[in-house]
């Protein structure tokens, strides 16, 4: 089964990181898997994402079209980016950023992201890690150990323990918000 | 090193590609979609004693990339389509002077400054004609992340073994999508090099050709002393407008790359077996295409794809036999019509050829090319 | 005894030079500078674009590329970066230098890469039968300025120094012999060297301004308000040189 995420927020996020980090969980878990974002003048500032496909077959057509899963950081990205999401995907928002959503028979996770990595790891920076936790704890999209080592492989030495701290994060947000 | 598996983007794999193939030079000019084999190739070549630069300007870089590979070293430049248009001048000296070395362009929409960021394959008939004068042309189309990797080998290959440039095309989604790709034991690639001449310096004629059109090459500095120009020139290197010599040149030319077309000839066919209608296309084109075949398929339509990894010379035969085949031939392509006049030449008339042609910056939609195919059924 | 044939291609003879053409006087000047510094024939390289004056790569028995229109400096520059142990000298025009290739001479010259170009300024473009150059005095005509030129002309060492040479230097085919000591002296520099060679065209550029006989053109070019000799010198980090810094940065050994 083709399964599509994309992750949206603004230049800066760490929005494309997480798309990589995702695709190579996905290799991980021995699937195929390819990872598309925007270029150029779009990708700076303002909106921007990262797509990523996963799939036990092959990938042909390599964008994203039907989306099983949007994350949306910012009020800009959910506005412009948010019309492929398929009508019963879910859709992951930050919820001091999002308060405008578009209507749609979707699953709604409205979580406190950026809050959580700024307030609770003390680095706004991790958002992108802790949004990646949501990801996977809210699809099955990738297996928890194969995200584990892929954010440690990506990640600067020395920052690795904060990062598992965030995706950690990540995957509580996400249990909080389904039980 | 050994077999890898990981996350690649397009234009990485070419660069990664050239440096198996043996490339140990590169020259080009900033410009999107292309720059990050530039800047990848920035980073590797120096670690394993090769060079880049940066030049002033586009038609500067082919012209670093030829003179490096006169100086006996793989040379490669890569580019989009503003910046293919000022190379081909110097494209057509390197085919003319027989000068292997490989040209890169990764298309974006045109024409003139067009769509930077955004993919298009109309750049398929320049590739072919884009030089002036009379030449032969060899261009791969890779379709996916590993393709580009394997056809950048390939096309430096094919250049060496056959003294000429060779082009590799690709759009801007291609170039930038990352994938999973399994490269292969560098160490198990097969690699050319260019053919040398047994002979010593005082005889050595380095326009002469032996039995298969291909003259071997002597690096410059090895004592083997001689001439090298764009004018019309001889066996000895030396310019010449006697008739006979230069039809001859000029028909050698042609004929080097036309008796290796089955070397050269590459392509895929999927479900083609027992189709009645068929899709061409290549590069991402066929991603879509491959995708609406197997919707096609498990909807009762018998369709197939022909999908060619070289596109020039032109798989006239391949394309032919078709035709024979099926009853209708649909080309999907990211144009507005440029390989479907060689697919209508070569199917001479013994198919319907019909076209699905988009040119917004936008991929091919399986969708669109099943709404085309269901339309010929 | 020096005999210029060792150098020449005979084969090539006769040169497609006009009689009176000073072209020939700076091919001789740069044979016998080769000569006096004992430059090797299989480790020279001589790069040439498109013009009167880069037909002389032809001529040399040595190894010659004759490039593209305005060029020669660009295809040098790949080549002297995969084969830095060679000799390579550019030949190159007033037109193929200065005009559609001047993008190429300012940044080979910023560069600092270690090639000696020989820029021959005739004034004119001569072997497309006499149309405006970049050096063509105000006032005088050619085929595209039949009215006679208005547009003001470039000072080819002036630039060369400002973009960044290192040996920038002016001879005339007048003087002969000071024409050799100076070609051997910019092969001889370590880095980018220029020297504007001043020469004739009586055939094609003076006959129609009524330049007088080519011993008259040759002797006015004794008179010329430019300086002349070594115009500057300075020493920089050689580019070939600095890139190998690059490479063993790369493989970890600095």
């Amino acid at each position: 089964m083709r399964y599509e995420v994309r992750i949206s927020g603004e230049g800066g996020q760490g929005v494309i990181l997480a798309g990589i980090i995702l695709a190579e969980a996905a290799i991980r878990d021995g699937r195929n898997v390819v990872q598309t974002q925007v270029y150029g003048p779009e990708s700076r500032g303002g909106a921007t994402k990262a797509e990523v496909i996963i799939s036990d077959e092959e990938i042909d057509y390599p964008k994203a079209g039907r989306i099983d899963l949007l994350l949306a950081l910012t009020q800009e990205a959910c506005d412009k980016y948010s019309g492929d999401l398929k009508d019963r995907g879910a859709m992951i928002v930050d919820s001091s950023q999002v308060t405008a959503l578009p209507p749609g028979g979707f699953t709604l996770f409205a979580l406190p992201i950026i809050e959580t990595a700024k307030e609770k790891l003390g680095k706004g920076v991790v958002a992108n890690i802790v949004a990646l936790g949501t990801i996977a704890a809210l699809s099955s999209a990738v297996s928890r150990e194969a995200i584990e080592k892929a954010v440690l492989a990506r990640v600067p030495t020395g920052t690795e323990e904060l990062n598992l701290m965030a995706l950690a994060a990540g995957f509580e947000l996400a249990g909080a918000s389904s039980q | 090193m050994r077999a890898s598996v990981g996350l690649m983007q397009g234009n990485e794999a070419c660069a990664r590609g050239a440096i198996v193939a043996g490339c140990r030079f590169y020259a080009g000019y900033p410009i999107t979609p292309s720059s990050e084999i530039a800047e990848e190739l920035a980073r590797l070549l120096p670690q394993v004693g090769g060079k880049f630069i940066q030049m002033e300007d586009e038609i500067g870089a082919m012209g670093a990339c030829i003179g490096a590979s006169l100086g006996g070293v793989k040379s490669m430049t890569a580019t989009s389509g503003p910046g293919f248009s000022l190379k081909q001048e110097n494209l057509g000296y390197a085919i003319y002077t027989e000068v292997p070395c490989v040209v890169v362009n990764v298309m974006r929409g045109g024409p003139s400054t067009g769509l930077p960021t955004s993919p298009a394959q109309s750049d398929v008939m320049q590739a072919r004609w884009g030089t002036h004068g009379d030449h032969p042309m060899i261009a791969l189309a890779p379709a996916s992340v590993r393709e580009v990797h394997d056809c950048t080998i390939r096309a430096f290959n094919l250049a060496e073994r056959l003294r000429t440039p060779v082009i590799l095309l690709y759009d801007e989604v291609i170039g930038h999508m990352r994938e999973k790709v399994e490269l292969t034991d560098p160490s198990q690639v097969a690699i050319v090099e260019r053919p040398k001449p047994t002979c010593p310096p005082e005889v050595y004629l380095p326009y002469k050709a032996g039995e298969d059109d291909v003259p071997p090459f002597v690096r410059f500095g090895e004592g083997y002393r001689y001439h090298v120009t764009g004018l019309a020139h001889d066996e000895r290197g030396f310019p010449t407008q006697n008739p006979r010599v230069v039809e001859a040149h000029q028909r050698r030319l042609h004929r080097k790359v036309e008796r290796h077309r089955d070397e050269i000839a590459a392509y895929e066919t999927f479900m083609l077996e027992d189709a009645e209608v068929a899709v061409f296309a290549y590069g991402i084109t066929a991603r879509s295409a491959r995708a609406a075949v197997r919707t096609a398929r498990s909807e009762g339509l018998r369709a197939g794809l022909l999908r060619p990894i070289s596109l020039w010379p032109f798989l006239d035969l391949e394309v032919g036999k078709l035709a024979q085949q099926v009853k209708a031939i649909v080309v999907a392509e990211m144009n507005l019509g440029q390989m479907i006049y060689e697919v209508e030449r070569a199917a001479q008339g013994r198919a319907r050829v019909a076209a699905y042609q988009k040119a917004s910056g936008e991929p091919i939609h399986p969708e669109e090319i099943l709404a085309a195919l269901q339309e010929v059924r | 005894m020096f005999d210029y044939h060792e150098y020449f291609r005979s084969e090539m003879m006769p040169h497609m030079w006009c009689k009176g053409c000073g072209n020939g006087i700076v091919l001789k000047a740069l044979l016998r500078a080769i000569h006096r510094l004992g430059l090797s024939k299989d480790r020279i390289a001589m790069v040439s674009g498109i013009g009167c004056s880069s037909r002389l790569t032809g001529y040399v028995d040595c190894n010659t590329l004759h490039t593209t229109h305005g060029r020669p400096l660009a295809f040098a520059t790949g080549l002297k970066l995969a084969r830095p142990e060679l000799t390579v000298i550019v030949i190159t025009g007033d037109g193929d230098g200065l005009a559609i290739g001047g993008n190429h001479l300012i940044h080979t010259a910023r560069r600092n890469i270690d090639l000696t170009c020989l820029l021959f300024n005739n004034q004119i473009y001569g072997m497309t039968g006499g149309q405006l150059a970049p050096t063509t005095p105000e006032a005088l005509f050619s085929t595209t300025t039949p009215y006679g030129n208005i547009e003001p002309n470039f000072d080819a060492c002036r630039l060369v120094q400002a973009a960044g040479g290192t040996f920038v230097a002016r001879g005339t085919v007048y003087r002969a012999i000071p024409l050799e000591k100076l070609i051997a002296e910019g092969i001889q520099h370590k880095g980018f060297s220029f020297i504007e060679v001043l020469t004739t065209c009586p055939e094609i550029h003076g006959r129609r301004n009524k330049l007088g006989t080519p011993a008259e053109m040759l002797q006015a070019l004794a008179k010329t308000t430019l300086p002349t000799g070594v115009i500057h010198q300075a020493s920089g980090p050689e580019y070939t040189e600095a890139y190998d810094g690059i490479i063993a940065k790369a493989q970890g050994r600095t």
